[in-house]
């Protein structure tokens, strides 16, 4: 199967989504004649001209209402926010239109769009451009929450998100737009709120998202390597909707669970799950559920302090070892 | 100040029909009736304690509802604030169904689960009414982007107060729709008062939305915002101007709230004698002054005002008559499946 990297899956998914359904249109900052500051948009504005691909000026708020004007009229739009942490400028959208315009309409407005966005650490641009926020859009009843780890999960969630009429904030890692994977040839589309197990184990269930699914997945085959330890990794993908019939179902095989989050400690996604699992699968787990995060602080710029805060392969390891030793 | 006779047009001069036409301001004055009458029962039944939660009336402000609805033709769009009950009457939406809302009933226009603050009735072209300041005006933009790549002809006209003009979103969407060339109108209605502060207090122009339009490359305009002739040409101009692809309008139009802010407000912050002054303004005492000098007279007036008065009544006693929510829409329409759920 031919490799492509994340960055080109972003480009492959809106340009799939664009060829199938004329309604598609894509706005944001930088994203048509300079192909997006990640480069993960190059390409489409020639493909699909000045009407469908527009640049934005620098104002988050007019990109995320005139996405959800333009939706609620009839177009699919795609509005990208640069970086996550900008979520906070226009959050007003993501927070009270997007997700309660059709409860409060009693089911009059419609609003199917996508927001993407850059998400993440590990680029050392410090506090403000480095965030994992996932778990800011995860609270909101009326949202969608996606976070794709592979290109092949972008393409296919992606495109999912596109024609899910609900309002999709489609989380994109900055540090996994280098990063390669195999993709099939010709149209991918996935289904939102799935999780895959990526790594079946026995021994214990590690939950990761984005940048930690790889992270995850090293730390597995160290675990059986060094330490005979036969982990089961799942890659949540989808926060909202949320596949736990895929989480109960591994812990009630490994009987012990592990959460990696990027986000800071303090309501990431995984306190979330874990009190869904201590509430509905208790009597399956032989130890307690543990949260492996970031610490509860800003993120530091200096590539040696912004990496002893991310979770990594060696903490996951040495997490889930003791965890079971003890 | 000018009273409405000094700036009437003579009547014999231009005959019984100018450019407005007995149809149309017949028109107007019964939109502006209705309005009038619809809210004054809202405040009513609010002192009965029927109507719950709050509520923003445009009493004295009937004129710019009217006027721009009057100009509008079928399929364009209103995004309204808060302050919205007038804007979703103007566009032909029953009184029961707001009254309804209001009293948080099911016959409501979207069955309680909105209120007053939300009114949105897209078959009328309402596309909702908005309570987080300026969150409309980029909204309105997207919905005036869609008529542009689809060549529809339609107008996003979008409605707010003079406070709003200080909000960020209100200069994002200025400068997008006149980078974008957008079909869309904004229209303030200045009624001196952002809630309980003076706008001129807190503003660093005298005029809060005309005199940022030039910001945008927009002409200036300012209207008296209290003459229903006045507002309807002003309005015709701005959709025309729009529908042939010339791009958006800002108009700010003056006017008074004879009301406080919302119905916890008795709007003692007003200085004496300031209401009264208006009140001689009072937009349907101009309109009616007008209707006379083209010939109308008070008896067909008073019909009107019957008519009017009649829907209000008798929608009235079908709020009260009305069952409330039944629960069962709790959960219902979070998303598009119908539903609420979040996980399997």
């Amino acid at each position: 199967m031919p490799e492509i990297t994340y960055r080109d899956a972003v480009i492959r998914g809106i340009a799939q989504e664009m060829a199938r359904d004329p309604d598609v249109v894509f706005l944001g900052e930088d994203v048509a004649k300079a192909g997006g500051v990640f480069k993960a948009t190059v390409g489409l504005y020639e493909q699909f001209g000045p009407l469908r691909v527009r640049d934005t000026p620098i104002s988050e708020q007019a990109i995320l209402g005139a996405a959800m004007g333009a939706a609620m009229t009839g177009l699919k739009p795609i509005a990208e926010i640069m970086f996550s942490d900008f979520i906070a400028v226009c959050f007003d959208y993501i927070a009270n239109e997007f997700p309660k315009s059709r409860y409060m309409s009693n089911g009059q407005t419609k609003c199917p769009l996508v927001v993407r966005t850059g998400n993440g650490a590990g680029s050392r641009f410090g506090a403000q451009h480095s965030q994992s926020v996932e778990n800011w859009c995860m609270m909101i009843p009326g949202l969608k929450v996606v976070a794709p780890s592979s290109p092949r999960d972008v393409i296919g969630l992606l495109a999912a998100a596109v024609r899910d009429p609900d309002p999709v904030i489609f989380f994109e890692h900055k540090s996994l737009y280098a990063t390669k994977g195999e993709v099939p040839d010709g149209e991918i589309v996935d289904t939102l709120g799935t999780a895959k197990v990526l790594r079946p184990g026995k021994d214990a269930t590690i939950l990761a998202l984005a940048l930690m699914v790889p992270r995850a997945l090293e730390a597995a085959e160290r675990l059986k390597a060094e330490h005979g330890i036969d982990a089961e990794v799942v890659d949540v993908r989808s926060l909202v909707p949320l596949d736990m019939q895929t989480i109960l179902g591994s812990v009630a095989k490994t009987h012990r669970l592990f959460t990696v989050e990027e986000n800071p400690r303090l309501c990431g996604w995984g306190a979330e799950i874990v009190s869904i699992v201590a509430d509905e699968a208790f009597y399956e787990l032989d130890g307690p559920p543990v949260r492996i995060t970031t610490p509860h602080i800003p993120l530091p710029a200096a590539d040696n302090l912004e990496d002893i805060v991310l979770p990594t392969p060696d903490r996951i390891v040495e997490t889930v070892r003791r965890s079971l030793e003890s | 100040m000018a009273t409405a006779k000094d700036r009437a047009p003579a009547p014999a001069a231009l005959g019984l029909n100018d450019d407005i036409g007995e149809e149309k301001r017949l028109a107007l004055y019964r939109s502006q009736i209705r309005l009038r009458e619809a809210e004054q029962r809202a405040y009513d039944l609010f002192l009965q304690n029927l109507v719950k939660g709050t509520s923003h009336l445009s009493l004295g402000q009937e004129a710019i509802a009217a006027g721009f609805a009057e100009a509008m033709q079928k399929g364009d769009l209103s995004f309204c604030t808060y302050r919205g009950h007038a804007h979703t009457l103007a566009r032909g939406v029953p009184v029961e169904k707001v009254l309804g809302e209001l009293m948080q009933r099911d016959n409501g226009l979207m069955r309680g689960k909105g209120g007053s603050m939300h009114l949105t009735s897209e078959e009328h072209g309402v596309m909702g009414s908005y309570a987080i300041i300026g969150a409309h005006l980029p909204i309105a933009c997207g919905a005036a982007w869609r008529a542009q790549y689809k060549g529809h002809k339609d107008v996003s006209v979008c409605f707010f107060g003079d406070g709003t003009t200080n909000i960020g979103a209100f200069h994002e969407a200025l400068n997008f729709a006149a980078v974008w060339k957008l079909p869309v109108v904004f229209v303030c209605e200045n009624n001196l008062y952002m809630e309980y502060t003076p706008i001129a207090d807190v503003t660093a122009v005298p005029q809060p939305a005309a005199d940022r339009a030039s910001a945008y490359g927009l002409e200036r305009i300012l209207i008296d915002g209290n003459d229903a002739d006045v507002v309807y040409r002003t309005a015709q101009k701005a959709f025309a101007k729009a529908r042939a692809g010339e791009g958006p309008s800002l108009i700010e139009c003056i006017t008074y709230r004879h009301s406080g802010h919302s119905r916890a407000d008795p709007g003692k912050y007003r200085p004496e004698g300031e209401l009264e002054k208006w009140k001689e303004r009072d937009p349907i005492k101009i309109y009616r002054e007008r209707l006379k000098q083209f010939g109308i007279s008070e008896d067909q007036m008073s019909d009107i005002d019957t008519e009017v008065r009649k829907e209000v009544d008798d929608a009235t006693e079908a709020c009260k008559a009305a069952p409330i929510p039944p629960v069962d829409i709790l959960t219902t329409d979070v998303y598009a499946d119908g539903g609420w759920a979040w996980r399997n």
